[in-house]
C-alpha cells in the first residue's frame, strides 16, 4: 500500500511536469489561442442578439453552455488522444517496465488532463468578462457552483476519455471513434442552440449523455433564475443534473480501471514497433 | 551470495500465433552474472522469447522462471529487480534526459536495500552512458544514438539484477557501439547484473557474450561459448601457407597435426602460416541453413551433424 502511495505521489509530480511542459509548448499555446479566438469571435459577432422571453443577450447564455461543452470535449478527447498516442509511442510500455509505473502513469494523466482545462477556461473567461457585460449574474455563490459543476463534470467525463483511449484501435482512428461522435453529441446537446428546436427523440438521446448536463449545470451557475424558462420543463433541474453526472462518474470510475488494465496487459515492444511501422505507412 | 544459481529458466516454452508455431519447445537457462546472447534470423522468435521473459507477453505453453517468479503473474517487487531496455521512438519528446531519468528513478525508491541502493544517482548514470552534455536537451532533439543510450540508461536506472536488451546497438556507429560494450562490461563487473540480449551483430555477440544461444526453427539449436560452437559445429579449420611464393589452402578437422606434418615435410620453406578456425559467422550460417531453410543438404554435407 505504501508503495502504491509512493507511485501515486510520483504520478502527481509526473502530471504536473507534463502540464508545465504543455504550457511552455508553442504547439499547445497555439491550440489554446486558436480556440479562444474562435469562441470569443463567435460570441462577439452575435453580441447584440437578444434571447426571446428574457432580458438576456446571446453571449450570456452561450458562454456557460460553451464552457460546459468545452470541458466535456477536452476531458474525453484529451485523455483519449493521449492514451491512444502513448500506447503507440511506447510511453505506456515504459510505465509498465517500472514498479507500479502504470499507477503513476494513470495518476499523471488524471492530473495533466484535469489541470489542462484551466488554461482554456482562463483564456476564454477572462477576456470574456471584459468584452461582455453581466456574464456572471449570481455573484460568489455562482462561482462556487461553477467549481462544483466542473468537479462533478470531471468525474463524469474523464473516465470516458480513458475508456475511449484504451479501446480505440489506434491514434489514426480517433477521428471516427472520438471526434465524430463527440461533435455530433455536442451539436444536439444544447451547447450552440437550444435543444428544444430538435425532435423529441433526439432530445432524449442527448439527455442520456453528460455534455447536456454539464452545459445545463453551467447555465444554472451563471444565469439568473428567470433564464430557467429557456430550459426543458422551465427549470434548472439541479437534482437531475447531480444524479445524471454522478451516475456517469460511478459507471466510469468502475469501468475505466478495468478496461485500462486489460489494454495495458497487452502492451509489448513489438506492438509499439508495429505501430511505428504503421505510422510510416499512412496510405494502405 | 550464491553464484552460478539459475535465474532464468525456460522449459519447453511454446508460442503459437494462429496455426504458426513461432516457439516450438524452447529450453535454456541463464545463470547469475552471465552475459547471454540470443541469436537468430528475423522472425525466429527472439523478441517473442524476450517479451515472454519480461512479462510483457503471454506464452502458449511451457514453464518460465525469472528471478524465482513466473513473469506472467509476477508482482511489482519482481518488476523492480528486472531492467528492460526498450527501443524508444518518440515518447517523452518534451522531457529532458535528466528529468525523465529522475522521474522514472523515483518509482524504485521504495525498493532500495542496503546491498543494492536504488535508484542510480542520475548524474552518475548520465555520465556512464555519455549523455551528461545532453542532459538538459529536449529528448526530441537527441540523435538516434543518443536516444538509444538514454534507453539503456532508463533500463538500468533501478539497478536491476537482470537486464533484458532487445537489439540494443541497432543503428549505433562504431564508436557508440564500443562505448556500449564497455558499459555492458561495467554492468556485469561492478553491478553484478546478469544480461540477456538479442542482436544481429555476430561480432558483438562474440565480444560480449559468455554464452551464445542460437534460436532457429522455433528451438534453441546451439548453446555454448563462441569457441565451443565453432569447435562443435563447424569442425574443420582452414590452414593457409606459402611455399616458394606459391599459396596453399587446406581444410582439415585436425589443424595441429596437419601443421606438424607440414613443417616436418617442408621445414623453413613454409611461410605466412595461418590457421583459421571457423568463425561464429560460419557456425551461425551453417546452423540457420540447417534448421530454417528446411533440410538444405548441399550446404551441409561438408559439416558434421550437431547433436541436439
Amino acid at each position: 500500500m505504501n508503495r502504491t502511495r509512493h507511485a501515486i505521489k510520483t504520478g502527481i509530480d509526473r502530471g504536473w511536469t507534463e502540464f508545465l511542459l504543455s504550457l511552455k509548448s508553442p504547439q499547445d499555446q497555439g491550440f489554446y489561442l486558436f480556440m479562444a479566438v474562435g469562441i470569443l469571435g463567435y460570441l462577439w459577432i452575435n453580441r447584440n442578439d437578444s434571447i426571446d422571453g428574457t432580458s438576456l443577450l446571446f453571449p450570456s447564455v452561450a458562454m456557460p453552455s460553451i464552457l460546459g461543452g468545452l470541458i466535456a470535449f477536452g476531458l474525453v478527447i484529451g485523455p483519449g488522444y493521449s492514451l491512444a498516442m502513448e500506447r503507440e509511442d511506447g510511453t505506456l510500455l515504459r510505465a509498465k517496465a517500472v514498479p507500479h509505473g502504470l499507477t503513476g502513469y494513470v495518476t499523471g494523466q488524471i492530473v495533466l488532463q484535469s489541470a489542462g482545462i484551466l488554461p482554456s477556461l482562463v483564456i476564454i473567461l477572462l477576456p470574456g468578462m471584459l468584452l461582455f457585460d453581466n456574464l456572471m449574474q449570481n455573484g460568489a455563490a455562482g462561482w462556487v457552483t461553477v467549481v462544483g459543476v466542473i468537479l462533478l463534470g470531471l468525474l463524469a467525463t474523464l473516465p470516458i476519455g480513458i475508456i475511449l483511449g484504451s479501446l480505440v484501435p489506434g491514434v489514426q482512428k480517433m477521428g471516427t471513434w472520438g471526434f465524430l461522435p463527440i461533435m455530433m453529441l455536442t451539436a444536439i446537446s444544447g451547447i450552440f442552440f437550444p435543444m428544444q428546436s430538435l425532435w423529441g427523440w433526439v432530445q432524449g438521446v442527448a439527455q442520456v449523455f453528460p455534455i447536456y448536463w454539464l452545459g445545463l449545470g453551467m447555465r444554472s451557475a451563471f444565469l439568473p433564475d428567470e433564464a430557467a424558462v429557456l430550459e426543458i420543463g422551465g427549470s434548472w433541474r439541479t437534482t437531475e443534473t447531480l444524479i445524471a453526472l454522478a451516475a456517469w462518474a460511478v459507471v466510469g470510475l468502475f469501468l475505466a480501471p478495468r478496461v485500462l488494465k486489460r489494454m495495458a496487459q497487452r502492451q509489448s515492444g513489438s506492438q509499439v514497433e508495429a505501430a511505428r511501422d504503421q505510422a510510416a505507412q499512412w496510405i494502405r | 551470495m550464491i553464484t552460478n544459481s539459475v535465474i532464468v529458466a525456460a522449459r519447453d516454452l511454446r508460442m503459437r500465433y494462429g496455426s504458426n508455431d513461432v516457439l516450438d519447445g524452447v529450453n535454456f537457462e541463464v545463470r547469475r552474472g552471465e552475459v547471454v546472447t540470443l541469436l537468430g534470423p528475423n522472425g525466429a522468435g527472439k523478441t517473442t522469447t524476450i517479451e515472454i521473459l519480461e512479462g510483457f507477453r503471454m506464452r502458449s505453453a511451457g514453464s518460465v522462471m525469472v528471478l524465482g517468479s513466473d513473469p506472467s503473474d509476477a508482482n511489482e517487487d519482481w518488476r523492480a529487480r528486472v531492467g528492460v531496455v526498450l527501443q524508444s521512438w518518440r515518447d517523452h519528446a518534451r522531457w529532458t534526459p535528466r528529468a525523465l531519468l529522475s522521474h522514472l528513478g523515483h518509482y524504485y525508491e521504495p525498493y532500495s536495500t542496503p546491498e543494492r541502493t536504488r535508484p542510480h544517482d542520475v548524474e552518475t548514470l548520465l555520465r556512464m552512458v555519455g549523455l551528461d552534455e545532453h542532459a538538459d536537451q529536449k529528448i526530441r532533439l537527441l540523435s538516434g544514438g543518443q536516444r538509444r543510450r538514454l534507453d539503456v540508461a532508463v533500463g538500468i536506472i533501478g539497478r536491476p539484477e537482470l537486464l533484458f536488451l532487445d537489439e540494443p546497438t541497432a543503428g549505433f556507429d562504431p564508436q557508440a557501439r564500443r562505448e556500449f560494450h564497455d558499459l555492458v562490461h561495467r554492468l556485469t563487473d561492478l553491478e553484478d547484473t546478469t544480461i540477456l540480449l538479442t542482436t544481429h551483430d555476430l561480432d558483438e555477440a562474440e565480444k560480449l557474450a559468455d554464452r551464445i544461444l542460437i534460436l532457429a526453427g522455433g528451438r534453441i539449436v546451439a548453446d555454448g561459448s563462441a569457441d565451443q560452437l565453432a569447435r562443435d559445429i563447424t569442425r574443420e579449420a582452414q590452414v593457409r601457407w606459402s611455399r616458394n611464393g606459391e599459396q596453399f589452402v587446406h581444410a582439415t578437422p585436425d589443424a595441429t597435426s596437419f601443421v606438424r606434418e607440414l613443417f616436418e615435410q617442408h621445414g623453413t620453406e613454409v611461410t605466412d602460416l595461418e590457421v583459421r578456425r571457423a568463425t561464429l559467422e560460419d557456425t551461425y550460417i551453417t546452423l540457420v541453413q540447417k534448421f530454417e531453410g528446411g533440410q538444405n543438404a548441399e550446404g551441409l554435407t561438408a559439416f558434421e551433424e550437431v547433436s541436439e
